[in-house]
């Protein structure tokens, strides 16, 4: 097996990941033998990534933290082709869907992921989810720590936790390493940010009760800052007082952001520092030499300085204007003079956003091999990235990218739209998603518009369930069903970055399916025509405020 | 409903619920609901022969905290039973969180509790059963084992 740059198995971690494939495979015979009723099932099927939806069975594989290596993703490949049609879709949460796949072949699927490392364990269920982080960890140039460290530390303390597997609800962590939040941590059922004190020390913020869905919810900050090895008592501290006094009697009301709304903030902190006090000193406060050792399997790769500027990549620029605007919005500050971080955009012009061909997520691994360390990252936002790339080889990784459909210089644009999969696909959806993502990206194909219109992040779910996140999308497009049609409800104003986290606001009444491209154009217009220089869209919102832009969609539509 | 007990004979007291205990705190056995305080339990653990803590449906998992609380905080060593939605698939973590007795009327129950201490040979997590998660055992080799 390759080396990698992250948390590598042991013995421990394989055994655990193969007995529960063998636990699985049981409870699927007895299932099909009729031992097990759906009722009875449905929670161990989902806490082992199995949905049952509109057409088929869906199974979420669990990309930790989003970081996979070139070999992981080669079996993700090989997977979508012999259990699946041959392609995958990456999500929001930085895991992989595969939308077709079979009962009695589930366990096979999950034994075959298990040959590299990988698992879908609590992608679904009312349990600790797959943890999520910076999508740039261990490459970003403003990074106090990789976040990844700890994802790893809360994967494994998380994984099968006997006091947590039958929460209230879903429960959601992000962790991030840097000031620029790339991991939405305010809007989780607990975010975690690294930051460094005056003293020096590196700790966490603890923000907990943050949360998209029908009720959206800014996190409140429990504790400003937490001694790294208190992490995991302080955590299940904060579970144990949800798991006890979290609302059962409504799942929409279940959520840990509902507990910290009804009994307030203050009383919530009181409740888990009381719990926290007497377990702080317990077998869970972690030693110095399992931070370390797991801290050093996510050294990251020996990258040795380079000139920052390299001759074939200006001469390339002036001469291709696609490339000049893909070295733009595609390419990142890497920590290491002389490096980049590449973004594979998922989003061409009028694609399903995330969706990967087998054939792609293996040119894709070819590309990390020969040119990034062997490792590539999901993104929240459904995008692929390259996180180690020389700046030398920038161009022949553009050029690759390009043949496979991954050069799109959209990263941040008004067609690098974030979409939940939507009523083709989705039981719980009230409406499409991903067509009216489809026609907004066909509508803003042009490479030279998109960039004038700047930064710009779209956001659309099919249902008040808000997995495209579109509360916090400078535009937010809500799929609704009134009597059998299916509209379209606007926001504007909603951000996850840090320090400006918003939930955003409607704008007014829905509108139809064949208005949404109409309606976005009118947004769009209203921002050029009245924007300041250097403003982006959400800027102009925030100074001049819904007016102009309400009057204009809705003489437009 | 049919018990399963992993310590021999379990305890034939018959439990008082919460709310008739208090008035009788010397009698040694008392069922709980789920949203009862536990933590009222803590002067008499002691005396306490049998706890019973209540499953109202199999997805709800507040008595897993209660069971913890017992066993870890407050050193409970009697008999913990679970009672109600029970079945063979919740048994791995009911143990680990110091359930020792079982009611169940799921079919094959005995058998899935004859096994259910081997299916994982490996936790993550320090909890009740006294097993020593990975993350200890690892600080035991001078490296970790790569397989």
């Amino acid at each position: 097996m390759p080396d990698t740059h992250f948390y590598r198995y042991d013995d421990y971690d394989k055994t655990l990941v193969a007995e529960r494939v063998d636990q699985f495979r049981d409870q699927v015979r007895r299932r099909i033998a009729g031992e097990l009723t759906e009722e009875q099932f449905k929670p161990l099927r989902l806490t082992n990534g199995l949905y049952l939806q509109l057409h088929a069975y869906m199974l979420r594989i669990a990309i930790p933290y989003g970081t996979l290596a070139s070999h992981q993703l080669r079996k993700l490949a090989e997977i979508s082709r012999k259990y699946d049609r041959g392609y995958g879709h990456f999500t929001t949460r930085q895991n992989l869907q595969l939308n077709w796949i079979k009962l009695e072949d589930a366990p096979d699927a999950l034994a075959a992921l298990a040959e590299v490392d990988m698992h879908a364990m609590q992608t679904s269920g009312n349990c600790i989810r797959n943890v999520t982080a910076d999508h740039f960890a261990g490459a970003a140039i403003d990074e106090i720590e990789d976040p990844r460290i700890w994802c790893e530390i809360v994967r494994q303390w998380s994984t099968l936790h006997p006091e947590f597997s039958f929460l209230p609800r879903k429960f959601k962590i992000a962790i991030t390493g840097s000031p620029n939040d790339r991991a939405a941590v305010r809007v989780h059922d607990i975010g975690l940010r690294l930051w460094q004190n005056e003293q020096g020390e590196v700790g966490f913020e603890v923000i907990v009760g943050g949360g998209l869905g029908r009720t959206p919810m800014i996190g409140k900050t429990l504790r400003e800052f937490l001694p790294r090895d208190e992490l995991l008592a302080y955590l299940e501290a904060t579970l144990r007082v949800y798991n006890r006094y979290g609302r059962r009697d409504n799942l929409y009301k279940a959520r840990i952001k509902i507990l910290v709304h009804e009994i307030g903030a203050e009383k919530m902190r009181e409740e888990v520092e009381a719990e926290y006090a007497s377990m702080r000193d317990s077998a869970l406060r972690l030693p110095a030499e399992t931070i370390e050792a797991i801290a050093r399997q996510f050294a990251p790769p020996v990258l040795a300085e380079q000139p920052a500027i390299s001759g074939k990549v200006e001469a390339l620029r002036l001469e291709d204007r696609d490339f000049a605007l893909w070295l733009k919005s595609n390419v990142a500050p890497h920590r290491v003079q002389g490096y980049a971080i590449v973004t594979a955009s998922l989003k061409p012009a009028g694609s399903p956003p995330g969706d990967a061909s087998a054939a792609q997520m293996e040119g894709v691994a070819d590309i990390a091999d020969a040119y990034s360390q062997g490792e590539i990252r999901v993104s929240h936002e459904q995008n692929l990235i390259f996180p180690h790339v020389a700046i030398e080889d920038l161009p022949v990784v553009w050029l690759a990218l390009g043949r496979l459909g991954f050069a799109e210089a959209n990263v941040g644009k008004i067609t690098d739209i974030i979409a939940c999969p939507g009523l083709d696909y989705c039981a719980l959806a009230n409406a499409r998603s991903i067509p009216v993502a489809q026609r907004i990206s066909t509508h803003f194909a042009g490479l030279a518009q998109q960039h004038d219109i700047g930064d710009l992040k779209i956001k659309i779910s099919g249902c008040i369930n808000a997995c495209g996140h579109h509360h916090v999308g400078h535009i937010g497009i809500l799929g609704v069903d009134k009597n059998g049609v299916e509209l379209y409800q606007l926001s504007l104003g909603g951000d996850v970055d840090f320090g400006k986290t918003a939930i955003g606001t409607i704008l007014g009444p829905a509108v139809t399916a064949d208005k949404v491209v109409e309606a976005v154009d009118a947004l769009v217009a209203t921002y050029l025509d009245t924007r300041s220089a250097g403003e982006r869209f959400v800027d102009t919102y925030r100074r001049i405020g819904a007016k102009p832009f309400k009057e204009r969609v809705y003489a437009a539509v | 409903m049919p018990l399963f007990s992993e310590a021999g004979l379990p305890a034939s007291f018959v439990p008082l619920s919460f709310a008739d205990w208090q008035s009788r705190p010397e009698w040694p056995a008392v069922s709980l609901a789920n949203t009862d305080p536990v933590e009222d339990l803590a002067p008499h653990v002691g005396r306490l022969r049998l706890i019973v803590l209540n499953f109202p449906k199999f997805s709800d998992g507040r008595a897993y905290s209660q069971a913890r609380l017992l066993r870890g905080r407050m050193g409970y060593r009697g008999e913990l039973r679970a009672t109600g939605g029970v079945l063979q698939d919740q048994i791995p973590f009911m143990l680990r969180c110091g359930f020792d007795s079982f009611e169940s009327d799921q079919k094959g129950f005995e058998e899935a509790l004859a096994k259910a201490r081997t299916l994982f040979s490996v936790v993550y997590q320090p909890a009740e059963d006294g097993r020593v998660p990975a993350s200890r055992l690892r600080l035991d080799h001078t490296g970790p084992a790569v397989g």
